[in-house]
């Protein structure tokens, strides 16, 4: 099963744990409905939508409202260190939090002692409280945008907003950032790189690129990335191993991106409802194969 | 003339940590640092937002960079304010800086602004703001909420609703895009 943890951009939102349904109105975690807008709540209806058409247990969320003052963080964090080994996960996904090294340093301790050890994917605030606490390599999956692959790759910048100057962030120089990024311990096992071009590669170098359908339009719309953190989340909790999950991510972001036919102004939302679509149109029956017998890997 | 030639040969070259003519404001969190600066920059006083330095940075911080010699007076306006810094300190060694490029990109109808890990697009005739895109921290998702179907105009600002850094590089992006679409 899937976890994902994150916060709620609702001030009074409490601190929440268990299974999501997915709903025309939006998500609803005990009892109370969740908007479908960007940040965690992206991510847990994209990968929401995946479990549903692979016919998975629908993801387990870990949720405390947060408007960036850090009280729901820090209610998350807590919970965590106490309550995270109480229950089995496949993959566990951290997603937007306030960046609190020793918050992370007490969760990670929680995170150690968890038989069998769930595969660890950070993205946001997670994948930057992480690099900055030195334990990037103890993680499985990051996967940040290129201003983020930048951020991880300046040993020194302790946020993506320092990342010093002679390091860009540009999408052509991504090789190099991941380079230096791996050269100096601060990325994870994998990393899957989301931009014009997406990458995936580890401390080898670059494994696959993805940049097909191209739409430019996506690059604005916030919440893409999030989607693409969801996508892959569920597929390695269905089974997938990490770089085939984030290949196969990319390409169904991507493609319900297209199938959005999206502007700058386009909501996520409107990509989300196409996800089942495209990873049943990607990853058919019929074109030589099968969710069930993946699943049984 | 003569008296700049002479004030530069008085000056002390700054030492290799950083200027010593300089302190730093220690603030409990962003939302304080990004009052303080509004405040302090509304009173003329030339302070830079600026990263900490590594013995205090727990994870999400900015501080505020200001002229040592003023030290009472901005502790005294802070405090007027009902803002009280955790530390004002000498800098002690080089700060980080925020990053100050910005990256625009035009797609025809619309206009957008990337600064640090935060994206800020909008509608090039109405100003009105279509997407927000970017950032981990939590008030991102909440300042998106806020703005995301607003002009220009009538969007509160980040800088008086985010408490982040992710928040604060959002509002850098905001001015940055008041100024591209005044010159258009």
């Amino acid at each position: 099963m899937l976890a994902v943890v994150g916060t709620i951009p609702e001030a009074d939102f409490p601190l929440a744990a268990g299974p999501v349904e997915m709903g025309d109105q939006g998500l609803r975690l005990d009892g109370r409905v969740i908007e479908v807008t960007r940040g965690t709540a992206a991510l847990l209806a994209a990968a929401g939508a995946c479990l549903e058409t692979l016919r998975q247990p629908a993801p387990f969320a870990f949720l405390a409202g947060d408007t960036g003052l850090g009280h729901g963080s820090e209610r998350l964090y807590e919970h965590l260190a106490g309550h995270l080994g109480e229950t089995a996960f496949t993959a566990i996904t951290f997603h937007y939090i306030l960046p609190v090294v020793d918050w992370h340093q007490r969760v990670f301790f929680a995170l150690e002692e968890m038989r069998p050890r769930p595969c660890l994917i950070a993205d946001a605030g997670f994948m930057y409280v992480a690099k900055m606490s030195g334990l990037a390599p103890a993680y499985d999956l990051f996967t940040p945008d290129a201003g983020e692959m930048a951020f991880l790759a300046d040993e020194e910048a302790p946020h993506p907003f320092y990342t010093r100057g002679f390091i860009l962030h540009e999408d052509s120089r991504v090789p190099d950032l991941i380079r230096r990024a791996y050269a100096h311990g601060n990325a994870a096992r994998y990393l899957l790189v989301k931009g014009s071009v997406d990458y995936l590669a580890d401390r080898s170098g670059i494994l696959a690129t993805v940049q097909e359908p191209d739409v430019e339009a996506l690059e604005p719309i916030g919440g893409t990335g999030d989607t693409l953190t969801g996508i892959v989340s569920a597929l390695i909790a269905s089974g997938w191993d990490i770089a085939e999950a984030a290949v196969l991510a990319a390409r169904i972001n991507r493609r319900a991106g297209e199938l959005a036919r999206p502007t700058p102004a386009t909501s996520v939302a409107d990509i989300i409802r196409r996800i089942p679509g495209a990873l049943n149109e990607i990853y058919a029956p019929d074109a030589g194969h099968d969710f069930e017998s993946s699943l049984l890997r | 003339m003569a008296r700049l030639r002479f004030w530069k040969r008085k000056q002390t070259p700054a030492p290799p940590g950083g200027p010593i003519d300089r302190g730093i404001l220690v603030f409990a969190n962003t939302s304080e640092v990004i009052r303080a600066e509004n405040l302090l920059k509304k009173a003329g006083v030339p302070v830079k937002v600026m990263g900490p330095p590594p013995e205090i940075q727990s994870g999400c911080d900015l501080v505020i960079q200001f002229p040592l010699m003023r030290k009472l007076e901005l502790l005294r306006l802070l405090e007027e304010n009902r803002l009280k810094p955790l530390q004002a300190v000498p800098v002690t060694g080089p700060l980080l800086k925020p990053v100050d490029l910005f990256h625009i990109k035009d797609f025809g109808g619309h206009l957008m602004v990337r600064a640090a890990n935060m994206k800020l697009t909008v509608d090039k005739e109405t100003r009105v703001i279509v997407n927000v895109s970017g950032g981990g921290c939590p008030d991102v998702p909440y300042l998106a909420a806020q703005i995301v179907g607003r002009t220009l105009e009538q969007a509160p600002r980040p800088r008086d609703l985010g408490h982040t850094v992710c928040g604060y590089a959002l509002e850098l992006a905001f001015e940055e895009m008041e100024r591209q679409c005044s010159r258009s």
